[in-house]
């Protein structure tokens, strides 16, 4: 049994109807009690589907469960083939009904029904949604393009080069970050290669479409969460190459034309032009320089998170001091990209922990999911959302794809956006403690955010002027961590208290915690002038 | 009650099965938690469990909840470990971690219950840890046996029997209302003279109401059985009355604990003239918009009958289908009996045959739940989300034209938009 205040991923059957949702003529019966249909919402509010989930769902009750929830199943699949008129049918069950163990599989099997059945074994006290969908994609496409695989053993024939080579690009799921944009800004730069997209899948794809996946050249793996099952397996069954390389940012976007280049026998050069995305020139550009070294914290999809890591270090000049993702299944890539970072990857799904490595690290912006958004809004640090778990605002009505070219753009932009603008920055040292400019003006880039009560530890030499924003968040972090790094002992003399005050105030926070830091770890009781300068002197960098 | 059966049959009423599109009981957390400050819940479930409780609260991140899930993992399954030790350890770890919880629901979820989790073996092996500081009690939520607010019911219910006793004559109003509602009741019940009054559940744990064989009790929501039967058990009597929904139901309901304490009906008229004037007004400006229009409703508070009487009669809209998830035939004869005779009223669910009729009737508003008010909407149908009316203050005098605006908005923004 495990604690647990918030989660990262739905149980599987919730990947599975990821699946269903983003294709066209599939149904889903899950055999599952009433409640379970709130997934339904998921897809219809957050994603603002105008269509229900293709999903049926038996619903039984707990007078059902002395009778025969078996019959119950095949009554609720029949019905649905034919109220829906599905191309091909998935069965399985949520967490309830493994454990009742009616095998939707086998009952399906006995309707006989004119259709493919892919039945589903998720087992939901041991795996997530992501494994879910993973799993869910692999056996449509095994259920589906199977059938059609050659022999073993058989050589891929090469492409006709009257013909433009063609690749299926998959992964895209419903309820996922950005997909919907990141397909088209892909399509469009495969497009510029002279390369045609055969199918996506999942999304948007019928099970014919599925069928004839084999066909296409080569596979391009979005989403490796989702799709790199399925991608193995057309490899081992087509001898279909797929792309390893993920098109987030603009290096690992350079990467991906040359590798898809390479697969399809073209010229990479039309797709690398220097003018094709704004991102080098604005981090090159001077008002970037208050982008150097800040410190970031990273953590997502593991996708995403190694991804925003390379983008953070290599297209901002970040320096990133934490990355972790909730992705088990891909600990090993995050933590080979931590290393590269000289950092230890955090690879967990419990919510806690990871609040308290953001509060521990004092990054100075956090790059994450709604769950982080939230984490770094009660510690009162700025924070960009690069990942699911999604939230309606994931979903905007303007096209803001994350992958390619315009995705570094957006990726630009809103990293940047809950940021002080470099300018911005400067005008607030030279105009500090300005009667009108003053610490207790909450910035107006973190709009409506009012003015928080200063911490416990400011209260007394701050009593008669409100917490400034940055500085009450670095201070005020209502951490274990940071009140056992500040044990009320530590004292500080009237001098270095009238020094603080000179510092910024956006920084004076985080040098108060620093000073105390570094006064706990040396044993100094009081803190002086000298004390002041030694912390500034022993953390600068 | 007599009542039911003489009204219940100018209704069409009938009941129907197939899947239905509601929430489990679980989702009653939502609004239990934030009623009552002192509160955990900790759901003993799936991550189904806890995914349906996130996205049901949704918006709602602001601070630490009050409530988790102890996920069960294949471990507990296979015996590898002993379900009540890491109960044990999960509640211990809880406790620890919230000082400030003075009172602790074990939440039993449809996976617990299908594994035979004795919950309530649990709870009492608990308390003899952790009380007097933490009182820990259980409740199923699951959605094998409740729907939506039937969690609601099945907390307060496994709270009445650990109610104080008191033997004196008192007025208890039971089902979760907003403090500002509860705040406009006790001032109204205290100028008829009607006390001492008390609303179960209490805003903190440690204010539980008395019960006793002089408590009369009035139910502020209609979904409320097992509590009331548990509150029979403790020699608590009913007043049967509509609910406290628009002018009129609030008029009624007030009333009947009016006529039980032999309230003169001058000063029922003078202490309740004001409010039922004010609701009136601040219905008509609502009046014109909705009187004729026709609404449909599916299944999912057991709000539905009192919002469809409030809705035709103080409204003038017409029903085309009543559905509900849980007819309580007693609790509910007295909204019964002001509904329009021949008002087609459905117990249950068939989502999709429901649909089917719904798209046949094309109604002005459907009121239905969030898995179907968009697909509905990109059908060119006008809907509200019924669960808006389970989160928002709707009770009492002042609350009615607000009820009423829920109604009018999404016609109102149909009439609007041009795109």
């Amino acid at each position: 049994m495990k604690l647990t205040l918030w989660t990262y991923e739905g149980p599987p059957h919730i990947g599975a109807m990821r699946i269903a949702t983003a294709m066209q003529g599939v149904h889903y019966v899950l055999h599952a009690p009433q409640g379970d249909t709130y997934a339904d919402l998921l897809f219809t509010m957050i994603e603002r589907r105008d269509r229900r989930p293709p999903v049926t769902y038996t619903t039984f009750q707990a007078r059902d469960l002395g009778s025969d929830t078996a019959e119950l199943f095949k009554t609720t699949a029949r019905e649905a083939y034919e109220r829906f008129q599905p191309e091909a049918l998935l069965v399985g069950a949520s967490c309830t009904a493994e454990l009742i163990q009616d095998d939707p599989g086998g009952l399906t099997a006995a309707l006989g029904l004119p259709i493919p059945v892919v039945p589903l074994e998720l087992p939901a006290y041991q795996k997530k949604e992501n494994w879910g969908a993973a799993e869910t994609f692999y056996q449509v496409v095994r259920t589906l393009a199977g059938p059609l695989a050659p022999p073993p053993g058989t050589a891929r024939a090469a492409r006709d080069p009257a013909r433009r080579p063609r690749c299926n690009i998959l992964g895209p799921t419903a309820l996922g970050f950005r997909h919907r944009d990141d397909v088209v800004e892909i399509t469009k730069l495969l497009a510029t290669l002279g390369i045609d997209v055969a199918v996506v899948a999942p999304a948007g794809a019928r099970p014919a479409d599925i069928a004839r996946l084999g066909e296409a050249d080569f596979n391009v793996v979005l989403y490796p969460e989702v799709a790199m099952q399925a991608a193995k397996w057309l490899t081992r069954m087509f001898g279909q190459p797929a792309t390893t390389v993920v098109p987030l940012g603009v290096g690992a976007t350079r990467d991906f034309v040359r590798e898809v280049a390479q697969l399809a026998g073209v010229d990479p050069t039309p797709a690398l032009g220097e003018d094709a995305t704004r991102l080098p020139w604005y981090s090159r550009s001077v008002d970037s320089t208050y982008l150097t070294g800040k410190r970031v914290f990273i953590f997502g999809d593991a996708t995403h998170a190694v991804a925003a890591a390379r983008i953070a270090a290599e297209e901002f000049g970040f320096t990133v001091v934490g990355l972790g993702t909730y992705s088990r299944e891909f600990a090993r890539e995050v933590r080979a990209a931590a290393e590269k970072y000289g950092i230890e990857a955090l690879i967990t799904d419990d919510y806690l922990e990871v609040e308290s490595a953001v509060a521990a690290l004092h990054p100075e912006l956090v790059l994450g999911t709604q769950m982080e958004r939230h984490i770094a809004k009660r510690l009162g640090v700025p924070c960009a959302v690069i990942s699911a778990p999604v939230h309606v605002q994931d979903f905007p009505a303007r096209y803001a794809p994350q992958m390619g070219y315009e995705g570094a753009n957006v990726v630009f932009d809103t990293w940047v956006h809950p940021l002080m603008m470099g300018l911005e920055e400067h005008l607030i040292t030279m105009f500090r403690e300005d009667f009108e400019f003053h610490d207790g003006a909450a910035a107006s880039h973190l709009g409506t955010v009012a003015a928080r009560a200063p911490s416990a530890a400011l209260a007394d030499v701050q009593a008669s002027r409100p917490a400034p924003q940055l500085a009450a968040v670095t201070a005020s972090a209502p951490t274990a961590a940071a009140a056992a790094a500040t044990p009320a002992t530590i004292g500080w003399d009237a001098e270095a208290e009238k020094e603080l005050q000179k510092i910024p105030f956006f920084v004076r926070g985080k040098a108060r915690r620093n000073t105390e830091r570094y006064a706990a770890e040396n044993g100094v009781a009081t803190i002086t002038v000298g004390t002041l300068y030694d912390a500034k002197a022993h953390f600068g960098r | 009650m007599s009542a039911a059966s003489e009204f219940v049959p100018l209704q069409q009423l009938r009941s129907e099965r197939g899947q239905r599109a509601v929430f489990c009981g679980l989702t009653g957390i939502i609004w239990l938690h934030r009623k009552i400050q002192d509160a955990f819940f900790l759901v003993v479930g799936s991550r189904t469990c806890a995914h349906l409780i996130q996205s049901a609260a949704g918006v709602m991140i602001f601070a630490e909840p009050r409530f988790a899930t102890a996920i069960i993992d294949d471990r507990d399954l296979a015996g590898l470990a002993d379900a009540n030790d890491e109960l044990d350890r999960v509640v211990t770890q809880l406790l620890e971690r919230r000082p400030d919880i003075r009172l602790l629901f074990l939440v039993g979820s449809c996976p617990s219950e299908v594994i035979k989790l004795d919950l309530s073996r649990a709870a009492t092996r608990l308390s003899k840890s952790f009380e007097p500081r933490v009182r820990i009690r259980n409740y199923s939520g699951s959605g094998i046996e409740t729907t939506f607010t039937q969690g609601e019911d099945a907390c307060l219910a496994a709270l009445a029997p650990t109610l104080p006793v008191t033997a004196e004559k008192s007025l208890l109003v039971v089902g979760a209302l907003p403090d500002v509602v509860e705040d406009q009741f006790r001032r109204l019940f205290a100028a008829l003279g009607i006390g001492p009054v008390n609303f179960f559940p209490p805003r903190r744990s440690t204010e539980l109401p008395p019960v006793g064989p002089g408590t009369r009790f009035l139910l502020a929501q209609p979904f409320l059985a097992d509590t009331a039967r548990a509150l029979g058990e403790r020699g608590a009597v009913q007043i049967p009355a509509p609910f406290p929904l628009g002018a009129e139901g609030t008029t009624a309901w007030l009333q009947a604990a009016a006529t039980e304490w032999h309230v003169e009906p001058g000063r029922f008229a003078a202490v309740t003239g004001p409010g039922h004037e004010r609701a009136q007004r601040s219905l008509s400006r609502h009046r014109d918009q909705l009187a004729g229009k026709r609404v449909f409703f599916f299944p999912d508070s057991q709000l539905e009958v009192p919002l469809a009487r409030f809705l035709s009669r103080e409204l003038g809209m017409q029903l085309t289908e009543v559905g509900t998830p849980y007819l309580h035939r007693e609790h509910l004869a007295p909204e019964l009996a002001l509904l329009p005779e021949g008002t087609k009223v459905v117990e249950g669910q068939h989502v999709d045959n429901q649909l089917d009729r719904c798209r046949a009737e094309r109604p002005d508003i459907v009121v239905c739940g969030l898995g179907l008010a968009n697909p509905l909407e990109a059908e060119g149908l006008t809907t509200k989300w019924s669960i808006e009316l389970v989160f928002t203050p709707i009770h009492g005098y002042e609350q009615a034209g607000d009820l009423a605006e829920l109604f009018a908005r999404p016609l109102n923004r149909r009439l609007r938009l041009a795109v």
